[in-house]
Order: C-alpha cells, then structure tokens, then sequence
C-alpha cells in the first residue's frame, strides 16, 4: 500500500522565545486511510496540517504529501489537496451556491463535474442553497464548507477540527459522510479534540504539547491499555473523587461523565473493600462495576 | 482567466451586498463634490451691497446698473448720512457700501477724475478682499469703456486678468483635489481592507492553499476597485460639468488615462498596506492617517505648496497625490496636453512601478 503522507521529525517554533508548538513529530498515513489527530487544544494539530498543507515552512524535518515535499514543491500539494481549517473560511456574505461555484471555479473544475463526491452532503443543504453563509448553523456551515473542500476532487483531504462548536446530530452526520468518502479513495487527515470521534477513525494519533504520545488503530489503543480500570458511581461526585483519592489501591481516579473512573494498582484489587471504604466515607448508592477502556482513558494514562 | 473573472465577480458580490461599502464607494464622492461646491465655497455670491447714490446723474447709474448685472451683487439702495452707514454694516448682511459722492458725472466728466468710496466689512477679511476686488474690476471696466470714445493719452492703467478662471470660481481648484481625494480613499483604503478582511475570517488559507497563483488572488481583489474608481472619476467630471459648470478643457480621454494611472498607484499602496498590516481597522488607520492626511496637507489642494518651508515642501514631492492634483488641474482647468505633462506623468508612473515591485516583492505565499 502506497504511503499518502509521510511526516519525519517535524518540528515547529512560534515567535522569538522559539515557543514549541510541534515537537519532533513523525508519522505516516497510507492512501486512502482515515487518519484522526486526537488531542486537546493547543496540542500542535494546526500546525502540523498547516505545515502539511504548505501554509507553514517547519523549523526542520520534512515531510511529502502524495510524494511531494511540502517545503520545495508546494504547488503541485496546493492543487491536488483539500483544506477546510478550523476556523469556518467561507464567504459569508456569498449563497451557498456561490461559495460552491467560487471554490470550484478557482480549482479549476466545475460543481457538476464532481457532483457524485459531494451529492450525499449537498442535497442536505441544497434546499437552502440561496442563503447566504453566514446565515446558516453550525453544522451546515461545516456541511458546506467540505463540499468546497471536496469539490475538485482531492487526492488527501485535511480537515482541521471540523466537528468543534457542532451539535452531537450533525457530528455524527458528518462523520459518517467521512466514512463514505473513504469509498472515493479519498486520504483524509481530521483533527479533532473529541475523544469519543477517535473510535470511528482507523487510525490515530494522540497528541499533546507538541508530542506523538501514541499510533495506534482505535481497538489497539484500547487494548494496549495496562492497568484494570472500575467504574464508580455514587450520588456525590466531588466527594467520591476526594475519598478515591485517599484510597491506596487505586493509582489514579477522574469523572468520566455519571462515572468516575479509577485505575487499579493490582488488577485483583478486592472491589467489595473499596466498596466498604466509600460507605465508611459517608457516600451511598455506591456502584463500583469494570469499566469498558475507551480512547479517552487511554489519552489520560498517556498524560500521566 | 476563467478563475480570475470567478474572482472579480465574488469581488463585486462583497462590494454590492455590504451597504456601508457602497455607501463609502458612491456616497462619499458624490456628497464631497456638493459640499464643496455649494457649502463650503469661498466665492461671493449674491452678497448685499448698499449704494448711497448723492449723484443720482447718468454716470452713477451706468455704473450702479453694470455693478447690479452682475450675479455677485444684489443692490440695495438708500439715502444714508454717513453715521448711518456704520450702523448697517452692525446688522451684519451688509458686505459692503457704495459710496457716489453729488456731482459724480461732471467730475468724471470735467476734471477727468471722479471718486467712489467703497466701505467694507473687514471682520471677514477674504469676503472683504474678495468684493473689493469684484468691485474694482468692474469700476475699472466701466474706466475703460468710458476711454475708449475719450482716448486721453499717457495713462498707466494696470490690466489684471486672472487667466484660466476669471470668474474667480472655486469650483476650479477642489474638483481635482476631490478627485484625488475620494481615488486615494477608495484605492487604497477599500483595497487594502478587503484583502486584509481575506486574512482575517481565513479565507485567504483556503485561497493560498488551491492551485490559484497568490499573486493572481491581489491583482484580482485590485481590480474591481479599478474598475469602480473609474465609475468614480466619470461621476465626479459629470457633477463637475453638469451641476457645477466647469467643462474639462482639455482631453477627457487624457484625463482617464491619467486618473487610471493614478488609481494603480493608490492600489500598489493598498496592497502594500495590506501585506503589512494582519486586521481590518490597522489598515483603516494606516490608509487615513498615513494616506488621507498628507493628501490634505501636500497635494497644494488646500494648502498652497509654494508657501511651505523648504523640507514641507521636498516631502510633499514623495507624495503622489500632488502629481496627481497637477495633472488633473493642468488638464481640466489649462486644457494641457501630455506634451506638457510628461514630468509628473513620469513621476507618478515611476512611483507606481517602484510600489508594485516593492508589494510584489514583499507579498508571502504562506502564512508567516
């Protein structure tokens, strides 16, 4: 399998203090993959897709896109990838339609000729297609702003948070028209500080100040995790997390979501002592059960 | 050339559908133009003159009726003693006060010397100067009409002609100065604020990361203000010639050529302040202090350059606004020709290639 994107110690310095946002960065994708970057805030994933996209030189390292190097041959990447920052870049003050039409015009294509690609998202917005784009939600905003990502028909398509400031529906939504796009052929690239999106990609990164903790697929993540982890619930959170604290079996506890989640030093820690322990602290409705892993303990545990 | 009419067209969908840009773009040159020439002119229109006529003989009356025909003066005519005259001039609308001493005509007529006295209301000095003057010019002009049929030999009579615009309008001097003005505005301010508004929502990501040249994204944001800076130079000559008669007597098609000239120089600085600057209101601020004000103070537009101390005035030569202003009033008001014009046409040719070159130069094809 040909590699789309190969990135070898990538490194990025912001201002005079040399501030670094990517830290000796190196990885790969492989045609037609969806590759996720997980990481909070701040972690470097915007500069890693703007050097990725040429639209930042890196301090060292290199990197190729579809065999091109994104420093000496930058042109042949700006035409041939798919770009939709973080920030929603469209014309506010254009249709849907113009958006569209502009975009394909300065790609050097036209809507029709690579309807198929985006028909699936374009005929949810289509209906709204002579409103202007600043007037639209969220989701649709995103919605259209891959249509003009898509629309001439990129080789590898980098989407910088695409899913962040959208309700829980249209992220899904958006997702799954992610999946399909793989049938295309398409590389995608997604950033994405939702742990929860991680799962649906095939392959991801954690990152975190500037640093690659882990690459692995979803299920490998999950399943390289070390330690034994309960899920707790009682009916005080905040009072559950400080008695979790004081407890020696357990390494490490957080909320997660109705639960708090706490890693185990010894995987045959004895629950029903724990039990005992939490309702000698004055909790009730003490719940302790094993908790499934997800990506996002998996991204604590690497922090930690 | 496919992508760049797609451009030009979003380009004038932005300018079209943003009211207070049209507003700026349409509004601004025409209201200036009004203004100027109905409100803030310094010509003396219809200003009340007093005439205490102790003549009453032909003489008097020729020369009342010749003063009255004039569209400077209305007359108003009364039998005042001399203390009475200071009173009016109090009540504040009289401008002035003709005076014919009784026996005008035969002085004029046997000792060959007659006296007017022309009193005026110097707390304003230019409207002052400014009647005194019409005043003369039209006492002397009856002098020389008298002279004619008289011919007395061996009198020095100094003729003045004000060349160009001897109705003295005021017209003649701020249309090109409006011109140069509302170009300069519309050029550099509204050209480097919708790139910079590129750079500021993220647009200008997308745009640098498609197959689109860079270079081709400015030209292609420079040229719908072109366009619509033209659309400006023909609004302006048609209120200047239509509403505030004042015909071009030169070549109009000279008079574009330079006006284009003059707008791609104003676009090579919004360009280039548009490169420099990273948000919206910073290139405001830079095109109106660093544009807007030496137009004001160094085209010669409101303040002669002449007048200036020295180093005022070799920085007004860097300032292509002036050159413009020249070029604009040799063509509209002398009716020159480029065979006349060529050195400031050289200048401001030269100052737009070393912009161009310097923005071109200057413009980054990434973010940083």
């Amino acid at each position: 399998m040909m590699e789309a994107v190969v990135v070898k110690n990538l490194v990025k310095t912001y201002g005079k203090e040399k501030t670094v946002a990517v830290d000796d960065v190196s990885f790969s994708v492989d045609k037609g993959e969806l590759f996720g970057l997980i990481g909070p805030d701040g972690a470097g994933k915007t500069s890693i897709f703007r050097m990725l996209t040429t639209l930042l030189l890196p301090d060292s390292g290199s990197a190729t896109v579809d065999g091109h190097d994104i420093v000496k041959d930058f042109r042949q990447i700006r035409s041939s990838v798919g770009y939709m920052p973080g920030k929603f870049s469209l014309y506010q003050d254009l249709t849907i339609e113009e958006n569209l039409h502009f975009f394909a015009t300065v790609f050097g294509t036209t809507i029709e000729e690579n309807y198929h690609l985006i028909k699936d998202i374009y005929v949810q917005i289509e209906p709204f297609k002579n409103r202007r784009a600043g007037k639209l939600s969220g989701g649709m905003k995103q919605k259209l702003a891959l249509c003009c990502a898509l629309i001439h028909k990129p080789t590898t398509l980098f989407l910088d948070e695409p899913t962040t400031g959208v309700d829980p529906v249209s992220r899904k939504e958006f997702w799954e028209m992610l999946r399909r796009l793989k049938e295309e052929n398409i590389t995608i690239l997604v950033s994405t500080p939702y742990m929860d999106e991680a799962s649906l990609c095939d392959r991801i990164a954690l990152v975190q100040g500037g640093k690659i903790l882990s690459i692995d697929t979803p299920h490998g993540i999950v399943n390289s995790y070390p330690d034994a982890l309960l899920a707790i619930k009682a009916n005080e959170m905040y009072r559950l997390l400080k008695a979790l604290k004081g407890y020696p079996g357990i390494l490490n506890s957080y909320a997660f979501g109705e639960y708090a989640h706490a890693t185990l030093r010894d995987a045959h820690t004895d629950t029903h002592a724990l039990q005992v322990y939490l309702h000698e602290h004055g909790l009730t409705g003490v719940e302790v059960k094993e908790a499934e892993v997800t990506i996002e303990d998996s991204f604590i545990k690497l922090l930690h | 050339m496919k992508q760049f009419l797609a451009f030009v067209r979003k380009e004038f969908y932005h300018v079209l559908r943003d009211r207070r840009t049209l507003l700026i773009l349409f509004g601004m040159p025409i209201a200036q133009i009004l203004i100027f020439g109905f409100a803030l002119t310094n010509e003396v229109k219809d200003s009340e003159i007093l005439v205490v006529d102790y003549a009453k003989d032909n003489a008097s009356q020729e020369l009342l009726t010749k003063i009255g025909s004039s569209r400077y003066f209305n007359i108003r005519q009364a039998a005042l003693s001399h203390s009475e005259i200071l009173g009016t001039f109090q009540k504040g609308k009289i401008k002035a006060v003709v005076v014919f001493p009784a026996n005008f005509n035969e002085d004029l007529l046997h000792h060959n010397k007659a006296q007017i006295q022309i009193i005026t209301d110097a707390s304003d000095v230019n409207t002052a100067n400014m009647v005194t003057n019409y005043l003369s010019s039209i006492i002397m002009d009856y002098q020389n009409q008298l002279n004619r049929n008289l011919e007395i030999p061996y009198r020095i009579t100094s003729e003045v002609r004000m060349l160009y615009n001897p109705q003295l309008k005021g017209a003649h001097g701020f249309v090109p100065g409006v011109m140069a003005l509302v170009l300069l505005l519309v050029s550099v301010m509204m050209t480097a604020i919708s790139i910079v508004r590129e750079k500021e929502t993220g647009t200008m990501e997308i745009l640098l990361v498609s197959p689109f040249k860079p270079v081709l994204v400015i030209f292609a944001k420079a040229f719908p203000y072109l366009a619509l800076s033209l659309v400006n130079v023909t609004a302006i000559l048609l209120l200047s010639v239509f509403v505030l008669d004042l015909p071009v007597k030169g070549s109009v098609a000279l008079l574009f050529a330079e006006s284009t000239l003059f707008i791609i120089t104003c676009l090579a600085l919004g360009i280039f302040i548009s490169i420099k600057t990273s948000s919206q209101q910073i290139a405001m601020l830079i095109s109106l202090m660093g544009m807007l004000l030496p137009t004001m103070m160094f085209s010669g537009f409101l303040f002669p350059i002449e007048n200036m101390p020295v180093p005022l005035q070799v920085i007004s030569n860097i300032v292509p606004s002036k050159w413009f202003y020249i070029i604009v009033k040799s063509i509209m008001i002398k009716g020159l020709g480029l065979a006349a014009l060529w050195k400031e046409t050289l200048i401001l040719f030269g100052m737009t290639v070393f912009l161009l070159l310097v923005s071109l130069k200057s413009f980054k094809i990434r973010l940083q």
